[in-house]
């Protein structure tokens, strides 16, 4: 039988890990995935990362989380696409674990954002939009959402507060994920009236700083079903990469996120399932309009439709569709390159049954979301639980 | 802004200069050697610079290099001639600004890259003169 799998799983939690390198914290996460998966040494070690060169000046991830972790010598590289990087890199493992170029690989997702000061931080994530046509007119990576948001608004008449469920679901999740930044809860009131950062989009429509590492390590589905803890392996039922124009302004309809489209559908063709089908997704909120946007694009809900989901509760934990089940990047906290690997991460502890009070019941089948920039790079996985 | 990516995308900034492809008969811009939808070579093409906004946002928090000037105003604008383009306005009131409002092109300040540094000019865009009154007579 062919296919991948995943033997294990860890994630640090989520915050100001000032006593912490960069190298270290992917290091404790890259040593607690291994335990977790019971494997000495993975045949290699992709590291998803999309600020250390901005921010701490550090390049060359792959060997130096390599030496770090204790794993000098194998095989290691670190994938970037900005904040799709996490997935990026299982995208990779997994495909060259199937192709049967490896035996096995850990993926590690890790970002250090916290060291330095908020414009500094403002300016590196915009790396990730256009450099000459985008972030030398001044536009920010909040301000590029805030423009989807506003024209989103105008085009189907959506007020601001159709988008409070989703800020709310997301902290209520977050009090049942001990690794979680953001546990406190946040009302719809709260959130009407918190600052604003680039109008419409205010603090509680983005997702915070902070820094974090992830890690899973994945085998081939038949080495997964042949050892020992074989029930608690994950399959991996479809990992899709798909791209768009970087520049927002080279699309012909900014509404429609054509690379969710192509990754979630595919996706969900390789999977041989249907939307129907998912019991929980990890969507990419870094900021409520991309939450919605995302929805509408990979077949949730029709375009103009996505704000419903929230409204009418089919997002919360007892709904058909609970996303975010574990904070999501809002409340959990968004380190953006490790981003991706914690959504992995979150989707496996749901389908072993290990998500405690934030246990959704009966899953089987998760999907993951990674976004990178203004949806220029998009990864969907597709998981689903052992039998 | 580093001086030699400056003066690569000045005809871009200073005149609007963009790209016209002739198999897919459709202007680009920003200008790029080969059109993105279908890889064929483009020509010159010189955008009118009117335009109407297309979005907008009021920046509280800027990035490094524009932090000083907040709070000012970006917008996506549709230029006449098709494409969209990112673009700071200027001359506004954000209270006055509303989605489908005529502008046009003018050329500012940007920025500065530091007392060493150079002054970055650029397109922006602004509502046409006399525009505001006109509509309710
Ligand atoms: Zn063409």
């Amino acid at each position: 039988m062919g296919g991948s799998a995943i033997i294990g799983a860890a994630e640090l939690p989520v915050g100001e890990h000032w006593m912490k390198s960069l190298a270290e914290l992917a290091a404790d996460a890259v040593r607690a995935a291994l335990r977790d998966a019971g494997l000495d040494r993975p045949d290699a070690l992709f590291v998803g990362n999309m600020l250390s060169g901005e921010l701490t000046a550090q390049q060359h991830l792959g060997a130096l989380v390599a030496d770090h972790a204790g794993l000098a010598g194998i095989e290691a590289v670190r994938v970037e696409a900005a904040c799709a990087s996490g997935a990026a890199a299982l995208r990779i493992a997994s495909a060259m674990v199937e192709a049967g170029v490896l035996d096995t690989a850990i993926v590690v997702g890790v970002e250090k954002m916290t060291d330095r000061s908020g414009p500094d931080v403002t300016a590196a994530l915009a790396s990730a939009a256009d450099a000459d046509f985008e972030v030398d007119q001044g536009l920010s990576f909040v301000a590029l959402n805030a423009l989807l948001m506003r024209r989103y608004m105008h085009e189907y008449g959506v007020s601001h507060a159709a988008f409070a469920p989703f800020v709310t679901n997301a902290h209520e999740n977050a009090l049942g994920n001990e690794n979680a930044m953001l546990r406190f809860r946040v009302s719809a009131e709260a959130f009407g009236e918190a600052k604003m950062i680039a109008d419409p989009v205010n603090l509680l429509d983005s997702a915070p700083i902070c820094d974090g590492a992830a890690a899973v390590v994945v085998a081939s589905r038949q080495r997964a079903e042949g050892r020992r803890g074989a029930s608690r392996a994950v399959g991996i039922r479809a990992c899709v990469s798909a791209t768009d124009t970087v520049a927002l302004h080279d699309r012909s309809d900014p509404l429609r996120l054509a690379a969710v489209a192509r990754s979630a559908g595919r996706a969900f063709e390789t999977a041989g399932i249907g939307r129907d089908d998912i019991d929980l997704l990890e969507a990419h909120d870094a900021f409520s309009i991309m939450t919605v946007l995302s929805l509408e694009a990979s077949g949730f809900a029709p375009g103009g439709a996505g704000t419903h989901l929230g409204e009418s509760g089919v997002i919360a934990r007892g709904g058909s569709l609970p996303i975010s089940t574990l904070g999501g990047l809002k409340a959990r906290g968004h380190p953006v390159g490790a981003t991706g690997v914690y959504q992995i991460v979150e989707a496996v502890r749901q389908l072993r049954g290990e998500a405690g009070p934030a246990q959704v019941a009966n899953a089987r089948l998760a999907m993951a979301q990674n976004i990178g920039g203004s949806a220029a790079t998009v990864v969907t996985t597709i998981l689903e639980a052992a039998d | 802004m580093d001086g030699a990516r400056q003066w690569r995308t000045r005809a871009a900034r200073y005149s609007l200069l963009g790209a016209y492809c002739g198999r897919c008969d459709k202007p680009e811009f920003p200008p790029r050697p080969r059109c993105p939808r279908c890889g064929h070579e483009t020509t010159e093409f010189a955008f009118s610079g009117r335009g109407t906004v297309y979005s907008y946002s009021v920046v509280r928090q800027g990035p490094d290099g524009f932090a000083d000037q907040v709070p000012y105003v970006v917008a996506l604008v549709a230029l006449e001639e098709g494409p969209l383009l990112a673009a700071q306005l200027t001359d506004v009131e954000p209270g006055e600004l509303r989605i489908g409002q005529p502008v046009e092109m003018v050329t500012r300040r940007l920025r500065d890259d530091g007392p060493q540094g150079t002054v970055l000019y650029s397109y922006k865009f602004r509502p046409p003169r006399g525009w505001q009154t006109a509509p309710s007579g």
